[in-house]
């Protein structure tokens, strides 16, 4: 199943602030754990993360801080700020609405739709 | 260990490929990286071998140019290089940082050594000191020009013998020769005695390899976009005057003395220096704007010489033989020079021949034609009224710069027709430099005891 680019893009927000609402994080886990939770079908191009970080940063939700990997490899970590966790908040309740309407036509309609 | 080196080369190829990109910078870099090689040891550890690991990983990370797209749409100031001079990057002790002190510590040292000859009781105020600020006043600043790049290029002890020579020489004619105060001499002297001694910083420019033909082209290169920086400068100093002025104004006071005895002198003293920190620091990272400019410059100066024989022809009107009509076609030669300059220092020598070549062709000889008919008119006047300083000054500058312009006609033709390189004209300017400098000597040391000081 290949999941739209658009949709992609637009749950790639609410993905990551959620994500470090786990708790602090870096690129790569942050992708691994998106593949993990998508069971590998929402697959990222692994570097776009990266802008997201960033605009993220710029924005306020997430702070970045220079740290250290267990191999002592320098490595950057980004934690949600507390203006990040209020917009996580905003985007759980878009997304909360998005669902729970879809799941209402999906309930109501059999598997196989005919047009 | 063999190929763990392998899988290193390859990750700082990468690196470097990824670092040319504008909008991506070296700490994305390092933060890409730590994502690549995250990857890879995840990848070794499921069984594939390093290359293999390296090249999944790197296409994982998605093509470069989408991502460096991507980069650039979050950083959109990146692509407006950036000539930032803050310690940030470097720390206090990076290479950029100490020049950029050295440079700031000269610049100081200039603007008081500007002030310094008003403690021996050589007032700027005061008109009886003119003719020593005239003299003298290049000598304040452009000493400190050559200990900069002397500074820079690490001189060795003889060669800092050699460029303080000139210098030592010019203190002395400059002080020493009996000029009369205001007379034709003395202003000539003053007005040739920078053109000599920039040359003279031109030998610590170069580290002292003057005589090698890419140093000097470079140093032409750093004087146009030294003058450049230097009339931004200004204009910046002149917006800091107005204020000045109007801020004091406005609370009743005059500042006309703090404005042209102190801002003004050691500011113009001290923007030398910035000046030349700002050109070499910005090498490399922004476009040069001397071609710029000569690219706009060189076709509407060509139209206008060319629209002005023809109004010559055409209404028969001769030339007014006033003072200054030499002195204005030197000035005309010059700047056409310096568009000929400009525009063969950024030309890539091996390109064949252009329209552009041939535009400046066009210019070159129209601008000879002009100065020919001139040259012409003057004669005669010189030949009614006899020679003075600077009629001979005049003179010998309109014959030096057309002997260049001239010979540089004969090449420009002989490259269009293919029968020399382009590399031939450059050498005919670079090699041209050391009659400029004799004849600035000549008019500096020579014409004040031929004209007797008048």
């Amino acid at each position: 199943m290949d999941i739209g680019k658009d949709l992609v893009a637009a749950s790639a927000t609410p993905l990551v602030l959620a994500i470090l609402g786990e708790g602090q994080s870096y690129g790569y886990a942050i992708i691994k754990r998106v593949s993990e939770l998508s069971d590998g079908e929402l697959q990222w191009t692994d570097g776009m993360l990266y802008p997201l970080l960033h605009r993220l940063e710029r924005k306020g939700y997430v702070k970045a801080v220079w740290g250290k990997s267990d191999t002592g490899r320098r490595r950057k970590y980004y934690r949600l700020t507390p203006a990040g966790v209020k917009h996580l908040k905003g985007q759980r309740r878009q997304w909360e609405t998005v669902d729970s309407a879809l799941r209402g036509l999906w309930f109501a309609m059999p598997q196989g739709v005919t047009p | 260990m063999n190929e763990n080196s392998q899988l290193e080369q390859r990750i700082g190829q990468w690196r470097n490929y990824l670092r040319r990109r504008q909008a991506v910078d070296a700490v994305d870099v390092d933060e890409l990286e730590d994502h690549l090689r995250s990857q890879i040891e995840a990848l070794s550890e499921s069984g594939l071998d390093e290359d293999e690991a390296f090249l999944v990983a790197v296409k994982r990370l998605g093509d470069l140019d989408s991502l460096s797209r991507e980069f650039a749409r979050e950083y959109s100031e990146r692509l407006w290089k950036q000539l930032v001079i803050a310690p940030g990057a470097g720390g206090v002790s990076s290479p950029g940082f100490r020049d950029g002190m050295v440079a700031i510590l000269l610049a100081l040292a200039a603007a008081i050594a500007m002030r310094l000859p008003e403690l021996f009781g050589r007032h700027l105020s005061d008109d009886a000191s003119n003719s020593f600020y005239l003299r003298n006043v290049s000598l304040f600043v452009l000493p400190f020009l050559a200990a900069y790049f002397g500074w820079k290029r690490e001189l060795k002890a003889t060669r800092w013998l050699w460029l303080a020579a000139p210098f030592l020489a010019a203190a002395l004619l400059m002080n020493g020769l009996p000029f009369k105060p205001g007379g034709h001499t003395e202003a000539l002297s003053a007005l040739h005695l920078p053109i000599a001694l920039w040359l003279a910083v031109g030998f610590a420019y170069a580290g002292g390899h003057w005589r090698c033909h890419e140093q000097r082209m470079n140093y032409v290169r750093f004087s146009g976009e030294w003058l450049i920086y230097y009339a931004l400068i200004a204009l910046g100093g002149g917006v800091l005057m107005g204020f000045t002025a109007f801020l004091f104004q406005a609370i009743g006071l005059d500042p006309e003395v703090l404005l042209s005895e102190w801002i003004m002198p050691c500011g113009a003293a001290g923007a030398f220096l910035i000046a030349a920190w700002l050109v070499e620091s910005k090498q490399s990272v922004i476009e040069n704007m001397a071609p710029v400019l000569t690219r706009i410059f060189t076709p509407l100066f060509a139209l206008l010489l060319l629209l002005f024989v023809g109004t010559m022809i055409w209404t028969g009107n001769a030339l007014d033989v006033g003072r200054e009509l030499l002195i204005g076609f030197d000035l005309l030669l010059v700047l056409v020079l310096a568009l000929l300059l400009y525009s063969i220092s950024a030309r890539d020598p091996k390109a064949p021949p252009s329209h552009f070549d041939r535009l400046q062709l066009a210019l070159v000889l129209s601008a000879l034609l002009v100065d020919v008919m001139a040259l012409w008119a003057i004669s005669a006047r010189i030949v009614e009224f006899g020679f003075s300083p600077n009629k001979v000054a005049a003179l010998g500058e309109n014959i030096i710069l057309l002997v260049n312009l001239g010979w540089a006609a004969v090449l420009y033709l002989r490259f269009l027709t293919g029968r020399i390189p382009f590399a031939a004209l450059e050498r005919w300017q670079t090699g041209y430099v050391p009659v400029y400098m004799i004849w600035a000597w000549i008019v500096v040391a020579i014409f004040p005891l031929i004209f007797g000081f008048r």
